[in-house]
């Protein structure tokens, strides 16, 4: 039977179509081509004074110390981001696959820090671990850990990494479980029948059988720490403290709205955009052939 | 006939009193001052609408320092500019250089035949926002200056007088030591480090920030903040952090918790503070005095120099509102309008004559220690070091010092190195922002 739907009327579909167009050319079209016109800019803050420099606020990003940084700390970030993102919730999504009573109501809580938007996420954990009244700072403080992330980067970067993951949980935690799910039973019976403890069942044939799903998340978990989190570091550091929570997209918004440095700003854009776009390119050609639905 | 008569002509008085009644012009006036301070602009903007009918100001809320320029500078490309913008003083340089943007206060002043006395203002604060030549360009709104506060109690436990303050950076070195001596947590702490420790320090012993004084003379600069005694004072700092002498409290004004909590002895914040911090410990429990100087570099201080943000006015609306822009700016230099807005902020009175209306009426016998602001900027005339800054990629600048001074406060540099790569980094900063405002 033929699978192909057709219209037999000439305009339906472009007036179907349309408005999704017209939002994607507004909203997504014509800010990109403003950040790569703005890119090759150098300009005074009222636009007053324009000047075409071809590519120099490229080249000042790569001899700019603070770019590489930036870099260093959002691959830094993103790793942590993706590995433990992903790690906490295939834990939770196998464990929650066992459970019989009371399914439905883990599966609810665990859905509900999705929900939260990143910059509530980030002002939350921001006050459970606050130095002068967060409770969590202050049990550690009890068992000798002094925890100031106000002053202390690395233990910034570490609570922006458990609220950015926080959010993302749910996100990851219910494509694993879709993915246990569709795992035939069959399978891990006939193993179980031939002697295989859970540890051996679950990465000898529900990890590699997962790994569609697993590739997918990863990548949408990279996109996510490089963009989604801009909240989460606005509420809680706004990149600091001394720029060692300043991810790639927060120096964007800080050296454009802060600093008045479009330009540089705008290369920077450009730049993630690239990044994005290949990750994006990557997802659909080695992924989507392989994910059966 | 005479009815015909009487009844046209009151037609006519009816119909030509009609029209002044919708020829209000509003005029849109863009800031940053949010929770109490907001209703302070609010009941400012009120009175000066209450006092005349032409004109109606109207204070809009904008978000923060950032978020109202950011919005301006939109607004201004969209061809809806607001008439007035507050802007902080470090986008001075930037504001400035913004060609076809700004209308220069001084400008609007003789454009719309208005009162102006250049000489009514206090020098530091008018000199910060004019040219070279004496010219002002914008408006000074909310100013403050860094002072010493310091913890009555936690100096009497230390065995020292509450009421005689440490003068000179030694003194304090050795007052801070004894008080951590006798159980306090911290020495010394300073609010917005790069403001008080290193550009105001600049200004107090008369040493330049900048070449071509301190950027006013033009925009190809070169930074000078990495001189010996800047270098000497930050490592002597850097040295104090070993036995709690000297704590980082963090940037900006983090660091006013550890005093408010009471840990901390000394505390070098803005004039603007005070009323938090009265609340906070107790007007009888905290001391205010001018900031201590080091007498190896100078005999004694110059001056200090301004924070805060100014009111600019920008190109764009038709002619003839502006003159309600300068009328509303007459009304806020105005004696009764700057002496309210000092003393119910903590911000620096901008004329002489509103201090001195303060002074009479008593109000810093009740409050001692807010006429000690004022008394920092008129110290002495200022010098070409000490009259203001006018740095290019302000924002950026000072956020690469205070990267470099935490590395001296962690330990990873010695003062020397982490000013000359601080100078360094600044500099390419400063080429930038001239290449852009060629």
């Amino acid at each position: 039977m033929e699978k192909r739907v057709t219209f037999n009327s000439r305009w339906l579909p472009y007036l179907l179509l349309g408005p999704q167009m017209i939002i994607t050319l507004v909203f997504f079209f014509w800010p990109s081509g403003q950040a790569i016109y703005q890119s090759v800019l150098i300009e005074d803050v009222f636009g007053g004074n324009s000047k075409f420099v071809w590519f120099e606020n490229f080249v000042q990003l790569f001899r700019d110390n603070s770019y590489a940084h930036s870099a260093q700390i959002t691959v830094v970030f993103s790793f942590l981001v993706a590995a433990i993102g992903l790690g906490v919730s295939l834990l939770l999504a196998v464990m929650a696959d066992r459970v019989i009573r009371g399914a439905t109501a883990y599966k609810t809580f665990l859905v509900w820090p999705y929900a939260v938007a990143p910059a509530v996420a980030g002002v939350l954990w921001g006050f459970l671990f606050n130095p002068s009244v967060g409770i969590i700072a202050w049990m550690l403080q009890g068992i000798g850990i002094e925890f100031n992330y106000v002053i202390n980067g690395n233990q910034a970067l570490l609570l922006v990494v458990i609220a950015a993951v926080w959010n993302q949980i749910s996100y990851n935690f219910l494509f694993f479980l879709a993915g246990l799910q569709s795992i035939p039973k069959s399978l891990i019976e006939a193993a179980a029948i031939d002697g295989a403890g859970p540890g051996r069942r679950f990465w000898d044939i529900i990890f590699p059988l997962l790994s569609p799903v697993g590739f997918f998340l990863l990548v949408v978990n990279i996109i996510y720490a490089f963009f989604g989190t801009f909240g989460v570091v606005d509420a809680l550091t706004k990149g600091g403290p001394g720029k060692s929570t300043e991810i790639l997209v927060f120096k964007v918004f800080n050296d454009g709205f802060r600093g008045q440095d479009l330009g540089g700003s705008s290369a920077q854009s450009v730049i993630l955009m690239v990044v994005v776009i290949a990750l994006t390119f990557v997802q659909f050609r080695f992924i989507e052939r392989r994910v059966h639905y | 006939m005479t009815r015909i008569a009487l009844s046209s002509v009151a037609a006519a008085a009816v119909l030509a009193s009609a029209s002044t009644a919708f020829a209000q012009t509003e005029i849109q006036f863009w800031h940053a001052m949010g929770g109490n301070l907001g209703e302070t602009v609010n009941a400012l903007a009120e009175g000066f609408n209450k006092s005349q009918t032409e004109y109606k100001v109207n204070p809009v809320y904008k978000g923060s320092y950032t978020e109202a320029l950011t919005a301006a500078i939109a607004a201004f490309r969209a061809k809806q500019a607001p008439h007035i913008v507050q802007v902080f003083e470090v986008g001075t340089a930037n504001m400035m250089a913004a060609k076809g943007a700004v209308y220069p206060v001084y400008q609007l002043m003789a454009d719309a035949k208005e009162p102006f006395d250049p000489k009514a203002f206090i020098g530091p604060v008018y000199g910060y926002y004019s040219t070279p030549d004496g010219k002002l360009l914008s408006m000074p709104f909310n100013s403050s200056t860094p002072v010493l506060y310091w913890n009555k109690e936690l100096m009497q436990k230390a065995g020292l007088d509450p009421n005689k303050p440490p003068k000179t950076w030694p003194e304090l070195g050795e007052m801070a030591k004894k008080a951590v001596a006798a159980g306090a947590k911290c020495g010394f702490t300073p609010q917005w480090q790069t403001w008080t420790m290193i550009e105001n320090y600049g200004a107090w012993h008369n040493l330049p920030y900048a070449t071509k004084d301190n950027g006013f003379a033009g925009t190809d600069i070169e930074l000078k903040f990495n001189d010996p005694a800047r270098v000497k004072f930050i490592q002597m700092l850097a040295d104090w952090t070993k036995d709690k002498t000297f704590v980082y409290g963090g940037r900006e004004g983090k660091s006013t918790a550890l005093f408010t909590a009471g840990d901390c002895v000394f505390h070098i914040a803005s004039s603007g503070s005070a009323a938090g911090i009265d609340k906070a410990l107790g007007q009888d429990k905290v001391g205010i005095g001018m900031m201590p100087y080091s007498p190896d570099v100078i005999a004694k201080p110059q001056n200090s120099i301004i924070g805060g943000a100014t009111l600019w006015v920008l190109q764009g609306r038709p002619a003839a509102e502006y003159k309600g822009v300068a009328k509303f700016m007459s009304y806020l230099a105005s004696t009764p309008v700057q002496a309210k807005w000092h003393q119910e902020t903590g911000y620096v009175p901008i004329t002489m004559a509103a201090a001195e209306a303060t002074e009479k009426a008593g109000f810093y016998k009740k409050f001692p220690g807010r006429e000690v602001a004022v008394q920092e900027l008129t110290l002495n005339p200022p010098t070409a070091n000490s009259k203001g800054l006018r740095i290019g990629n302000f924002v950026q600048i000072r956020d690469i010092v205070d990267g470099e001074l935490e590395n001296v406060w962690s330990g990873k540099k010695d003062a020397k190195t982490a000013l000359d790569d601080a100078v360094k980094a600044g500099n390419d900063q400063l080429k930038r922002f001239e290449a852009a405002n060629k």
